[in-house]
């Protein structure tokens, strides 16, 4: 059966019924929907299949690749799962936002032009920005508002790329570029602006921890991992992509050991994930082309376990930062194994889905003899289990006692966490389904015992020094200053001087325009006033006086 | 850390997890197995990919080293990049 409906539209226009239906057909219907857009996601044959004509111009609304399918797959699964655990939300703006959000993230995979992929993804920021809103919080709409600023920056640039591009090469098709010509240059750093590159990366930790503790759930897989996808499909092997990766990689790391806040670690740790990925994309070979989209898969499905944890506690407890948790696997054991697992597939351990998908990009590297990606690539691979792997379980379930005792969520988050946790472990252990849906033939075998010995003393040892280390580690109510801070304190500093220099100019203007009218009325008083000289009377002796001497001077003149 | 604080509140019986003597238990297994996956470098032979990384115990010493080397940075950093919670006003929370 050949669908030629796109099944994004499914996701889309389902958000809208949303809001209408009662709990129960309510849940059908979250449920539903997606497991619908998996199916028919893989219906769509290799090639275009859907096409419309936009002026002179051909759109592709739908078209088969295998990356395409394998993004829009995660994205669909992501939508489950995350419909699962926020069931019983009651802001059904979020739940019909996370609809829409999910299903323009499946449309950018199975875009074929590149108008169509700036519809979706404008509509993604759309369902992104009002999942972030329904917090319904101060601080999540002060957020929103920044995450929407960035992402109205990143649609322009996007947006003028996209016609600079058309004028140069005639054809919307979406294809592989390179960053060469403004409109390319213009296309990639739009795209990278939603993957979380420097400088903008920090709307990131900014935006996400405000939302909802379901919402920021589905906020961690669909603008990065979309951007992840369009970077592979427009720009492998741009070299700058490298360095980006690497800066990213990084960055994440440093921000999240100093991040006190458990949502917002798991946030720093996305740009450190995607920075993984978007290396990958840089290196550009079939092998670091798999790692990057096998890794975003893999991602999607931790990530969001890491979140379903954090925010199973945000839910039972109200609580978000490490100060006020710990000791909490005492009375959450079910999330506290689940973010366990979470924890240790991010950190890419054996058996876990992590380590079957990160492994190809430094094996990337390798082959490619880039002995210093490699070196700092493995470093990374030790600082995401310190950051995430131990950080984040350590201070949440572990650490010194908060003595509080949440029970474990309800029902529906258990069997999400559950659900996820069980695929980080399938993956990791039967790795043979994800490879074989790969956009490249995989030649990779991930469970050598020296890659496991390899890995194990990497990730242990970096455990040992998280411990050695613990007192340098020491959680405080503290904030870190990023790249954001040009645009939250040094914009908003220069904004007042400005503004207060405009008032004192016109102070200034005021007053001297007023002390020159003073001036002028003065002198007008002087002379025309009731004392001025203009205006005495004249007396008659003058007046005859002046007559005798003007007549005297005609004599004179007359005469001579 | 655990258990000094527990200690000081002896009402509630542990966690057998939180225990002073599982913590201890929990080292030196922990430090055992770091031993032993370090000594399977002598049984396994390393492929090399850059030279160093095929020396006795390098992913031991190179996990342990960047880790450290990591958390220093971040340390140093959190003294120029680190303000109080509210620093851009009630933003947080």
């Amino acid at each position: 059966m050949i669908v030629s409906f796109p099944p994004a539209l499914i996701l889309i226009l389902g958000a809208v019924a949303v809001p209408f239906l009662r709990h129960g057909p309510r849940a059908v219907w979250l449920l539903a929907l997606p497991l619908v857009v998996l199916a028919l996601v893989w219906t769509v044959p290799e090639g275009p299949v859907l096409t419309a004509r936009y002026l002179d111009y051909e759109l592709v609304l739908l078209q088969g690749t295998r990356l395409g399918r394998l993004f829009a797959s995660i994205f669909a699964i992501m939508a489950f799962a995350g419909a699962l655990f926020a069931l019983n939300q009651r802001r059904l703006i979020e739940l019909a936002a996370a609809q829409l959000y999910a299903g323009s993230a499946v449309g950018v995979a199975m875009a074929g032009d590149l108008v169509t992929v700036f519809v979706f993804w404008e509509l993604m920021a759309v369902g992104s920005s009002l999942i972030i809103w329904s917090a319904r919080s101060p601080s999540a709409y002060r957020a929103s508002m920044r995450y929407i600023m960035v992402h109205v920056l990143g649609g322009v640039l996007l947006m003028a790329g996209i016609v600079a591009h058309v004028v140069d090469v005639g054809s919307i098709a979406f294809g592989p570029m390179q960053p060469k010509t403004l409109g390319t240059w213009l296309i990639l750093v739009g795209f990278l602006v939603n993957a979380g590159a420097p400088p903008l990366s920090a709307w990131i930790p900014d935006a996400y921890p405000e939302a909802s503790w379901s919402g920021t759930v589905f906020l961690s897989a669909f603008t990065t991992k979309a951007a992840v996808y369009v970077l592979i499909a427009g720009f492998a092997g741009a070299k700058i992509l490298v360095f980006l990766g690497l800066y990213m990689v990084f960055y994440g790391i440093i921000y999240a050991l100093l991040e006190n806040d458990a949502r917002r670690i798991l946030a720093y740790s996305i740009v450190n994930q995607v920075g993984f990925m978007v290396t990958g994309v840089g290196i550009g070979t079939e092998m670091a082309l798999n790692g990057s989209a096998s890794h975003a898969f893999t991602h999607i499905i931790y990530k969001a376990l890491l979140l379903m944890s954090a925010g199973s506690v945000l839910y039972m407890t109200g609580k978000r930062k490490c100060s006020d948790l710990g000791g909490l696997f005492q009375s959450m054991p079910v999330t506290t194994l689940c973010g366990i697992i979470g924890a240790l597939a991010i950190s890419s351990f054996p058996l876990t889905s992590g380590f079957v998908s990160k492994s190809m990009i430094s094996e990337a590297a390798v082959d490619q003899h880039l002995g210093a990606v490699w070196f700092l690539l493995a470093a990374a691979s030790a600082g995401v289990f310190l950051h995430a792997g131990i950080k984040f379980p350590w201070f949440v379930f572990f650490q010194r006692d908060s003595g509080l005792r949440p029970a474990d969520p309800p029902w529906n988050m258990r069997w999400a966490m559950a659900l996820f946790a069980f695929l980080c472990i399938l993956i990791g252990v039967v790795p043979g389904p994800l490879y074989a849906i790969l956009p490249f033939p995989v030649a990779f075998e991930p469970y050598t015992p020296a890659h496991v010995v390899n890995m194990l003393q990497l990730l242990l040892f970096a455990g040992l020094s998280f411990f050695l280390m613990l007192p340098m580690m020491e959680r405080t109510l503290t904030i870190s200053l990023d790249w954001d801070w040009f645009y939250r304190r040094l914009g908003n500093r220069l904004l007042a001087a400005a503004v207060d220099g405009v008032a004192k100019l016109r102070d200034w203007l005021e007053e001297t325009a007023k002390g020159l009218l003073a001036r002028f009325l003065a002198l007008v008083v002087r002379y025309h006033g009731p004392d001025g000289v203009m205006a005495k009377s004249i007396t008659a002796g003058d007046m005859v006086f002046w007559a005798i001497v003007v007549l005297a001077a005609y004599l004179f003149v007359y005469f001579i | 850390m655990n258990a000094k604080a527990a200690r000081k509140r002896p009402r509630k019986k542990l966690h057998w997890l939180v225990r002073p003597e599982t913590i201890r238990r929990l080292w030196q297994w922990g430090l055992g197995v770091l031993a032993a996956v370090t000594l399977l470098d002598l049984v396994i032979a390393a492929t090399p990919h850059f030279g160093v990384d095929g020396s006795f115990g390098f992913y031991a010493w190179y996990g342990l080293a960047t880790c450290a080397a990591m958390i220093v940075v971040a340390k140093g950093l959190g003294y120029l990049l680190k303000r109080p919670d509210a620093y851009y006003g009630d933003d947080r929370e």
